[in-house]
């Protein structure tokens, strides 16, 4: 079922061999523009092949994506999409399975199948764009909106508490964990590309900005004039450090919290290095609380990227040693394997 | 071992054994008594013997009601012959309760004058107060005009386990064994197998192995030496067809259906599934069976069960999801889905009592309208319905054969019944079953507007419309197929309103083309001048056997056809429900096969119907089908 020339070297492409012919519908200036284009810049430079790529989607603005990859794609029903890239990527491990989805359709409707895929550590690359409203529907809060949104749906202000994504996947044993912004392409390929060549589940947090329904939801954070003082770059085995000069930082208090200082204040040495592999995923929760909305100095980058075993290869694990051990099945042995007696 | 096996032989040279030409035990106790091992085990010993039978495990919901209570009632009937027979039998003949809730529960079934064996140790007070009894039934009258025999079976097991060390306490749980034992003497049952079987399946646990094997030699004593029973009797071996048989349930001849489709398309097999009652052992099954390439995933709901099908089918499985009624509204959406992307599922309900949680250790078929029309917008797919415990063997390799070849889902339908009960199976010659693989695509299929080679994902067979299938991997095939509406052809996302009217057209079409391509339906019995047609579906098959040809042999003529292909129905199904005067329809549900047979043909399809959990007995059906041909006078 592989390309029957997996054996020779995988052809160059460019941006422009990964875009489909269809027309890209979303409303002008909407975020999701941004990601295609840095999905489809960053192809060429994986060592993939556009027919051994997959996009599977569910329901709202993002699971349209599919249709705009040249590769093979699905777009599916709301909050299906993991389930069903789950069984695709179980059945085909020669693939390489993206979800792309949005924040209700990964967090609402389609929550249990996420938390599912990621605690299975099933070898997909999860994009989740968080914009923080319903779009496709047009305008109603999400689970990630903020209290006292007001929407068509919560004219008197939202009463629902928001999920933190990061947290949530980090306590659903996801083993990798990050986030990045539509805001700003060379992130995204960089956070995009460890996603993509994790083992296992990669989810992948994207602010997005739906400039129609709620325009402007991460601008405290992302936009260029605050960004230097308000995103919190996380790099694996450094310091974390901020702001112009570098002069904020995080470091752990005693209280078992994390919290921004002044570097100048606490010293250098005080601060928390950053290490993505630790096993535990305490300190990688306390980043991803950090900042209890966008208007707070917020982590962007990989919080966490663990190497645990991937289900789908110990699924192929698990029937190779069955087959080595005892051979391939056999039918005629197989309907004879209860008790049988002959009538002649 | 030595010493039963010489008991055995001594019995059968002394003792005047009776013949029979079949009989229907029911063994009944607490859940915790183990009766359906025990049902199970003597079922065994009877089918290597040779007998035809058929059974019916008939277990409470709750795991462990509490003990000595009615709720808590656990009996498995089976029926053995010297005779071809179809049905677990009506009234038993022979009832074993373990204790006074089981014979309080079970002795309305047993035949008038049939023969009751009672644990006697457990009629104490506590016992019968938990059962409703005022008082005693063993000493009160009331059982007059049944055979009773009463039996010390606690005390008996115990005593013969003494020498052994085990505990008191411990020694009880060996009193079906004690039962089994008695029985097997009985209805002279070969004993080595038995003996075999427990040796084996307490390997692990050497005492109670020891004790189970001394309850048993024990019982098989007490029937020889007590002088409660006269003498024994004795079911000969049926004269089945020639071959090599074994005893199956219809979940386990499900299963190893779909491991023989997945050998015979030469697709891997995928099962995604959630543990619902009475489906999971499908699942269980199936995950045994990794050698051959069985990937089974235990998803985290029903929809995700589908979901992760639809993945693998997507990617060139062979997929499943089996559920029952309950998960089938679950997955309704999914399979709109399959629907839409025409890929081959296979979606596998084993009915049971509904609506919502219902009776889900009880067996029912009230699903098939919801099979029909349980999706929003119009979804029509294929159905088809298995009629025995082996039948779901062929029945799961039909289904593939359609999924496959018309790139659609297929629902399958079994129940309860089907999924537990179980029967001898001759075993069919692997190289006799269809071959039913298929091909994909590999090059491009249309040229394009712009001279272009290119891929159309729905582009169609002329004869089967089915689509073009290319999976992913294949190069220069890339495309994207959803659950949006697609453009006939190109399969490009189209919201075009005569597009859409052609595309339902299209699809409903495909499905009902593959009446062209399934075989055409049989009469049975009086197939010419009978006075009425019974048209069943579904485990009723048995019962409309036994049932019609008791009215056949009091000199009318009855003729029966049996419907596997549910949707779309077989082409010649008209002209034989217009050709008998009178059509009556036996089914577990209150009239959904009828109500569909008047709609398509315009005929009076009369309805007999039964929703208590279990299966029509054969009387049940003799009576409905003279009532109704007492109309015609
Ligand atoms: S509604 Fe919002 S998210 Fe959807 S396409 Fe328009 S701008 Fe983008």
């Amino acid at each position: 079922m592989t390309s029957p020339d997996t054996l020779l070297p995988i052809p160059t492409t460019t941006r422009r061999d990964w875009s489909s012919d269809q027309e890209v519908r979303w409303c002008p200036g909407c975020g999701d523009y941004s990601i295609l284009a840095a999905v489809q810049m960053l192809m060429p430079d994986l060592e993939v092949r556009r027919e051994d790529t997959v996009f599977v989607s569910g329901i709202g603005c993002a699971a349209r994506f599919p249709y705009y990859m040249n590769t093979y794609g699905m777009h599916s029903i709301h909050g299906r999409a993991p389930a069903i890239a789950t069984g695709l990527a179980m059945a085909r491990p020669d693939l390489h399975v993206w979800v792309v989805s949005g924040d209700g359709d990964s967090l609402s409707i389609g929550g249990n199948h996420l938390i599912h895929a990621m605690r299975r550590n099933i070898n997909l690359t999860i994009l989740m764009f968080n914009n923080q409203i319903y779009g496709l529907t047009k305008g109603q809060y999400s689970p990630t909106s903020e209290l006292g949104k007001v929407t068509k749906s919560t004219p008197f202000g939202s009463l629902d508490h928001p999920f933190n994504p990061l947290s949530l996947a980090i306590g659903a044993e996801a083993s990798f964990v990050a986030r990045t912004h539509d805001m700003d392409r060379g992130h995204m390929l960089e956070v995009f590309r460890r996603a993509h060549e994790h083992k296992g589940a990669a989810f992948v947090e994207v602010f997005q900005n739906c400039n129609v329904f709620n325009d402007g939801a991460f601008e405290g954070v992302t936009a260029k004039q605050v960004r230097e003082e308000m995103l919190i770059p996380l790099r694996h085995g450094e310091p974390i450090r901020f702001g112009a000069d570098a002069r904020h930082g995080v470091m752990l208090d005693s209280q078992a919290g994390a919290r921004v200082v002044d570097v100048a204040e606490v010293g250098e040495d005080a601060l928390l290095v950053h290490d993505e592999s630790r096993v535990d995923p305490s300190v990688a929760f306390l980043l991803s609380r950090l900042a209890r909305g966008p208007s707070e100095p917020t982590p962007i980058g990989v919080f966490r990227a663990v190497e645990r075993l991937e289900y789908g290869s110990e699924v192929n694990t698990q029937i190779a040693a069955e087959v080595d051990s005892r051979g391939p099945g056999d039918l005629a042995e197989l309907l004879r394997s209860g008790a049988t007696w002959d009538v002649r | 071992m030595d010493q039963l096996s010489n008991t055995v032989e001594r019995s059968g040279a002394s003792a005047r054994v009776e013949h029979l030409d079949r009989v229907i035990i029911r063994f009944a106790g607490d859940s915790g008594d183990g009766m359906q091992l025990t049902g199970d085990r003597f079922t065994s010993a009877s089918a290597l013997f040779g007998n035809d039978l058929a059974t019916l495990p008939d277990f409470p919901a709750e795991i462990r009601a509490p003990a000595g209570t009615l709720a808590g009632v656990s009996a498995f009937q089976v029926h053995i012959s010297d005779h071809d027979i179809t049905t677990p039998g009506d009234a038993p003949n022979v009832l074993v309760a373990m204790n006074p809730a089981a014979l309080q529960n079970e002795l309305g079934r047993l035949e008038a004058g049939g023969t009751v064996i009672v644990n006697e140790d457990a009629f104490d007070e506590r016992n019968l107060a938990k059962a409703g009894y005022a008082a005693n039934p063993l000493t009160d009258g009331s059982l007059e005009g049944y055979k009773v025999y009463e039996v010390p079976m606690t005390s008996l097991t115990q005593r013969s386990v003494e020498s052994l060390g085990v505990k008191p306490r411990d020694a009880e749980r060996s009193k079906n064994f004690f039962a089994l034992g008695l029985v097997s003497w009985m209805y002279t049952r070969p004993v080595d197998d038995t003996i075999a079987w427990i040796e084996q399946r307490f390997s692990a646990k050497p005492q109670v192995a020891a004790a189970n094997l001394a309850a048993f030699k024990a019982g098989h004593a007490f029937g020889e030496t007590a002088e409660l029973f006269d003498h024994p009797y004795e079911v000969d071996p049926a004269p089945l067809p020639a071959g090599t048989y074994t005893n199956i349930n219809g979940n386990t001849a499900l299963a190893w259906g779909l491991i023989a489709a997945s050998q015979l398309s030469d697709l891997p097999l995928f099962l995604g599934s959630y543990p619902i009652t009475p489906a999971s052992d499908i699942l269980h099954e199936l995950s045994k069976h990794k050698r051959f390439g069985v990937r089974t995933l235990q998803a985290e709901d029903e929809i995700a069960g589908i979901g992760a099908a639809i993945g693998a089918a997507y990617g060139g499985h062979l997929a499943v999801t089996t559920t029952s009624g309950p998960g089938m509204a679950l997955k309704a959406e999914a399979m709109g889905l399959a629907v839409s992307l025409e890929l081959p599922l296979l979606v596998i309900d084993i009915q049971r009592g509904g609506p919502s949680t219902g009776l889900p250790t009880k067996t029912e078929a009230a699903d098939l309208l919801m099979a029909f029309y349980g999706r929003h917008g119009e979804s029509p797919l294929p159905i088809l319905a298995s009629h025995s415990p082996s039948s779901c063997f062929f029945v799961a390799i039909e289904a593939a054969r359609i999924a496959i070849k018309y790139r659609t889902p297929v629902i399958l339908l079994s129940d309860g019944y089907l999924a537990n009960g179980t029967e001898p199976w001759r075993l069919p010659d692997v190289a006799d079953l269809p071959d039913i693989s298929t091909t994909f695509a590999t090059a491009p299929n249309h040229t394009n507007d712009k001279g272009e080679e290119v891929f159309w994902p729905y582009l169609r067979d002329d004869d089967t419309l089915a689509r073009a299938w290319a999976l992913p991997g294949t190069p220069g095939l890339m495309h994207r197929i959803g659950g949006l509406e697609k453009e006939d052809g190109s399969g490009n996302v189209s919201y075009d309103s005569a597009n859409h009217e052609r595309m339902v057209q299209l699809r409903a079409e495909k499905v009902a083309r593959i009446a062209d391509d399934i075989p055409e339906a049989v009469v049975e019995g009086d197939v010419d001048g009978a006075e009425l047609l019974v048209v069943g579906w579904g485990s009723t098959w048995g019962s409309i056997d036994a049932g019609a040809n008791r009215v056949r042999a009091r000199g009318h003529k009855i003729a029966r056809v049996h419907l596997t292909h549910l949707n779309p129905f077989p082409r010649n199904l008209g002209d034989l429900l217009r050709r008998y005067p009178k059509l009556l329809v036996p089914e577990m549900n209150l009239g959904q096969l009828s109500r569909l047979l008047r709609a398509e043909y315009l005929v009076d399809a009369r309805s007999v119907t039964k929703v208590r959990g279990v299966p029509f007995t054969a009387s049940e059906l003799e009576q409905a089908i003279l009532d109704t041909l007492g109309g015609l006078r």
